[in-house]
């Protein structure tokens, strides 16, 4: 359909737009800047080029974070998708139950992130914390602080436990858009349980997936409050990712430069992965 | 195919139901016989839809019993009662092939790969998708979508009825004319038991042997198109049925005549015993001739539809149709007369007999 | 006046609209008539303004209003689902578009008990719509509609949800209710009769185009090409291909039908030969019917009429009796037709010979 023109609507979205240009813009041009020049501090800077873009690409701690993140998302997607749908589904369609559940669902998301850190770091403590110290006195050997295996586990479950619920959300919207005679027919073709969830629920379901899948990738991609605050990046660096890397670097290190670069190329990364987000949604759009 | 026996059913939707009015069937007792095409024909909110999920069993009646060759399946689940419906939207599985989509219902029962292969064939000849077996069912066309939903409901012949929930509602005019003559066709050939809820007349007065009118929860008459069209029991029957319906008129009775204002019709007899209340006189618009002789009427309007024309003019004061043929013209004195095979009296809506 | 010039409307590479001309009246009712996808909704839109055009222009009273938002023109739409505000009642729902054109309140009071009355919804005004039966919503959509006072009112289907009965009260009431206005009606149906219930002008659609506009009856009557009088009827228009011999057409069995007089002199060659169910009689109504030989397939009654499915040839026809008629399937039948009920199409789908009216 098309849209009026209307300029009014400019005027109203410009305050918005310096709001974005005085925070977002001109910082980021500061940080090519940054990623193309060498400093010795005293504010003297050197042109660079492309060095340290090649540094980072060439070192392994680069490489190593990189690779925490995908393995990462693929475990986290591999458990919330499934998850999300087996929760959605079960979940009642009417009656009184439908607000009762949705309110249980929607809460975990309306925590703040750092407090969601917070929580699970206090919860995994064995000397405080409830399930730290339940899993010791049941003779678990689970100590996040110092055994890389249990520190990926929280992060992991803490993850499940703060943003399933999206996915439950979404997938809980395909389904109720099913109107009833499909459930009334598939009932009339003696289909089982599983036959109705493959041909009439998933089908259905398909295009909320997608946007589900997609927003946990990139968002668990690009994750840095929530397992900074549990486990800092340890122990060591095993649950070091991009995100905890190129603060370290930064702040830590004040290798400017370096972290310059690598904050460009984390840039592009998530640039490049939602510009395929939106052309794998406009294309399932024209296809319907 | 199944006789049905519909005992004394009653359903409320509502827990406690404390008068009629809660009812949204009152009291429902009829018998499908085997074999036979039936319509249930009434307005929204008849109960028309609710007594077809009672058959199926997606709705459990609240009162009475249901039974099948006899066998009492009131508390039985839609899948052991073995029946087909065919819904208003066409319901099908799009991401399988036309063929799988007929084949659907009877691998979910375990039949033989041979024996499914078989009968899908067949159901695809019968409905005229044989070209589109290998298609995938999501890019029909509406039509061809219901055919597909009919389609499933046929493949399994030995279903105990087949239902119809006013399925040619999404059809174009001139598709649901091929559709119900196949419909009818495929009755006769394999004699179905088949119940088709439909709020348009044509339909159920086209497809059914047998019709049930409905009205508020309550049948109000079951009888072949033949015998609602000129014996309707109801003044409701007379409205409903008939396109304009019964032309419906208060008189006051005097022996073999009836008076209306100050005009006299001469009945086809006198009225047996019972009519008492308010009389009114029911004939068709079909059965009004206009023409130089009778009741002088003044005609407010003319509706031509091609095939005949509607007068609609007003007799004593009274509205009143009358049906004209293509070619006949409009007299320039209009008057009208009564044929008396097409007069009724009715008594507090109720029909009542006339002698000979 | 509304006038459509040369609009086509291309959605994706496909014409959804193709190359449309049309001039309505004030105070005319139109009805557009054809199966779905036809583009009567595709149409109304650009009618309305919700849609611009591809190409081509549309003027309203000598006005070029082509690119002018549906905000800024003066129209009315009633949809097919009974579109309400479901938090107003009845009385706020009226009002509505008086409220946005800044009127007062006595002036708004009046209009809305008027429309109200005319659309017999006075008993329901405290009452929100979904309350509401689907006849009184639609009647409540149809006073919205009526009381904004605008110049043309598009309405697509209105009465398609409703149960039959309703619908023939609703269009009984829908004439009277246009007249009052002397707006601009246009109306969407997929039913023939319909369009002949409604009488005034009918524009029939296929597949994008106009293929024909003008009074009702003229256009069932005299269609000007196949695709036309197949639109327009309902049962579905009875045809069969014949070949032109001399004075007569060929048909199966030996029967000769006789050529209209004003074909006399056309070209020997295939033609497709249209006629009414209504003007198959089973037997001879007048002297000039000719007698045709065909296999009854199956009887449909309605109690009024019957409708009988023959198949002569390859054809498949129906003939519509009045009254009752049974007749055994498969049982061979002698059914008539008289000549001059028939219209002959060239190759092209054109008219070449309309049928002549036996009366005035």
């Amino acid at each position: 359909m098309d849209k009026t023109w209307n300029n009014k609507a400019w005027f109203m979205v410009l305050p918005v737009l310096l709001l974005v240009a005085f925070s977002a813009l001109i910082p980021l041009m500061t940080v090519v800047n940054y990623s193309v020049q060498d400093t010795f501090g005293n504010n003297e800077f050197f042109w660079a080029g492309t060095a340290w873009y090649e540094e980072v690409l060439e070192s392994d701690r680069f490489w190593d974070s990189m690779g925490r993140n995908l393995l990462f998302s693929a475990i986290i997607l591999a458990i919330q998708v499934p998850l999300g749908i087996f929760i959605a589904l079960n979940m009642p369609r009417k009656g009184w139950g439908v607000p009762v559940c949705l309110v249980l669902m929607a809460l975990p998301l309306l925590i703040p992130w750092n407090v969601v850190g917070t929580i699970w770091q206090v919860f995994g403590r064995i000397d405080i914390g409830l399930l730290g110290y339940t899993l010791a006195a049941l003779g678990f050997d689970y100590n996040y602080v110092s055994d890389p295996f249990d520190a990926w586990i929280t992060v992991i479950v803490m993850d499940v436990w703060h943003w399933t619920s999206l996915v439950v959300l979404l997938c809980y919207a395909g389904l109720v858009s099913i109107p009833d005679a499909y459930y009334q027919a598939a009932k009339i073709d003696g289909a089982s349980r599983w036959a109705i969830f493959r041909y009439i629920q998933l089908p259905k379901m398909n295009r909320v997936l997608l946007i589900a899948v997609l927003l946990r990738f990139m968002d668990s991609f690009m994750i840095y409050t929530e397992p900074f605050v549990v486990t800092g990046g340890g122990p060591g660096n095993t649950t070091t990712f991009l995100s905890i890397d190129l603060v370290k670097l930064a702040i830590g290190e004040f290798n400017l430069g370096e972290a310059a670069a690598m904050s460009i190329i984390y840039f592009l990364i998530v640039l490049l992965l939602s510009w395929v987000f939106y052309t794998v949604m406009t294309s399932y759009d024209a296809e319907r | 195919m199944a006789r049905i026996d519909l005992n004394h059913i009653r359903h409320a939707y509502m827990p406690h139901p404390k008068s009629d009015a809660d009812y949204a069937l009152k009291e429902v007792h009829h018998t499908f016989e085997d074999g036979g095409a039936y319509a249930l024909l009434g307005p929204s909110g008849c109960g028309k839809t609710t007594l077809l999920n009672i058959i199926s069993g997606l709705l459990h009646a609240s009162h009475g019993e249901l039974l099948f060759d006899g066998k009492d399946v009131t508390r039985l689940s839609t899948q052991e009662r073995n029946i087909a419906q065919v819904f208003q939207f066409p319901v099908i599985y799009d991401t399988m092939t036309v063929y799988d989509n007929l084949a659907f219902p009877l691998r979910n029962r375990g039949v033989a790969e041979a024996d499914v292969d078989r009968k899908v064939r067949e159901t695809l000849e019968m409905i005229g998708l044989a070209d589109w077996a290998k298609r995938r069912a999501r890019g029909l066309t509406a039509d061809q979508k219901q055919k597909i939903s009919l389609g499933r409901g046929l493949v399994r012949s030995d279903v105990n009825a087949i239902l119809f929930d006013e399925p040619l509602t999404v059809i174009d005019p001139h598709m649901k004319w091929v559709l119900r003559s196949q419909l009818k066709q495929l009755h006769r050939r394999f004699g179905y038991t088949m119940v088709y809820v439909t709020h348009d007349q044509t339909e159920a007065l086209t497809f059914a042997e047998r019709v049930v009118v409905m009205y508020d929860g309550e049948i109000v008459q079951i009888g072949t198109p033949a015998e609602l069209f000129e014996r309707p029991k109801h003044t409701f029957v007379g409205y409903f049925i008939g396109s304009p319906g019964m032309n419906v008129m208060p008189v006051e009775i005097d022996g073999r005549n009836a008076r209306l204002g100050g005009q006299v019709i001469a009945l086809p007899g006198a009225p047996k015993a019972g009519a008492e209340g308010s009389i009114e006189l029911g004939i068709r618009p079909e059965y009004v001739r206009l023409g130089i002789e009778g009741m002088p009427v003044s005609i407010s309007k003319v509706e031509d539809i091609g095939r005949h024309k509607v007068v609609r003019a007003s007799l004593e004061g009274r509205e009143i149709a009358a049906i004209l043929g293509e070619d006949e013209s409009i007299p320039a004195d209009p008057k009208i007369t009564f044929d008396p095979v097409g007069i009724n009296i009715y008594a507090n809506s109720w029909r009542v007999e006339t002698g000979g | 006046m509304l006038e459509l010039r040369n609009v086509t409307r291309t959605v994706a590479g496909v014409d959804h609209i193709s190359d449309v001309s049309l001039t309505l009246q004030h105070g005319s009712l139109n009805v557009l008539l054809g199966p779905t996808l036809s583009g009567k909704t595709s149409l109304m839109r650009l009618m309305a303004g919700l849609d611009a055009p591809s190409s081509g222009s549309v003027w309203f009273d000598g006005v070029d209003v082509t690119g002018v938002p549906v905000q800024k023109r003066n129209i009315a739409m009633v949809y097919q689902q009974f579109i309400n505000y479901p938090a107003m009642t009845v009385y706020e729902n009226i009002a509505s578009p008086l409220r946005v054109s800044g009127v007062n309140q006595a002036t708004i009071d009046s209009e809305v008990r008027r429309a109200a009355s005319l659309l017999k919804l006075t008993p329901y005004l405290d009452r929100t719509p979904l309350s509401l039966s689907g006849g009184q919503q639609q009647r409540t959509a149809l006073a919205r509609a009526i009381v904004k006072n605008a110049g043309l009112v598009l309405l697509d289907e209105p009465l398609a949800n409703l149960d039959y009965k309703l619908r023939e009260e609703l269009r009984a009431e829908l004439p009277k209710l246009f007249a009052e206005t002397g707006a601009i009606f246009v109306y969407a149906t997929t039913e023939p009769h319909e369009a002949l219930l409604l009488g005034g002008n009918t524009a029939t659609l296929s597949e994008g185009r106009i293929t024909q506009f003008g009074p009702t009856i003229d256009v069932f009557r005299k269609p000007d090409d196949l695709l036309t009088a197949m639109t327009f009827a309902d049962p579905p228009l009875n045809t069969i291909v014949l070949r032109k011999s001399g004075a007569h057409f060929l048909l199966d069995g030996g029967v000769n039908l006789p050529v209209p007089a004003e074909m006399a002199h056309a070209e020997d060659e295939v033609y497709t030969i249209g006629f009414h169910p209504h003007h198959l009689a089973p037997h001879r109504k007048t002297p000039a019917a000719v007698p045709i030989s065909a296999k009854v397939s199956i009887t449909e009654i309605t109690g009024s009429e019957s409708f009988v499915h023959l198949d002569f040839a390859d054809a498949r026809w129906v003939m519509l009796a009045h009254g009752i008629r049974v007749f055994e399937p498969d049982e061979t039948l002698e059914v008539f037709i008289d000549p001059r009920h028939i219209m002959v199409f060239d190759a092209s789908g054109r008219s070449v010979a309309g049928p002549q009216r036996m009366a005035a």
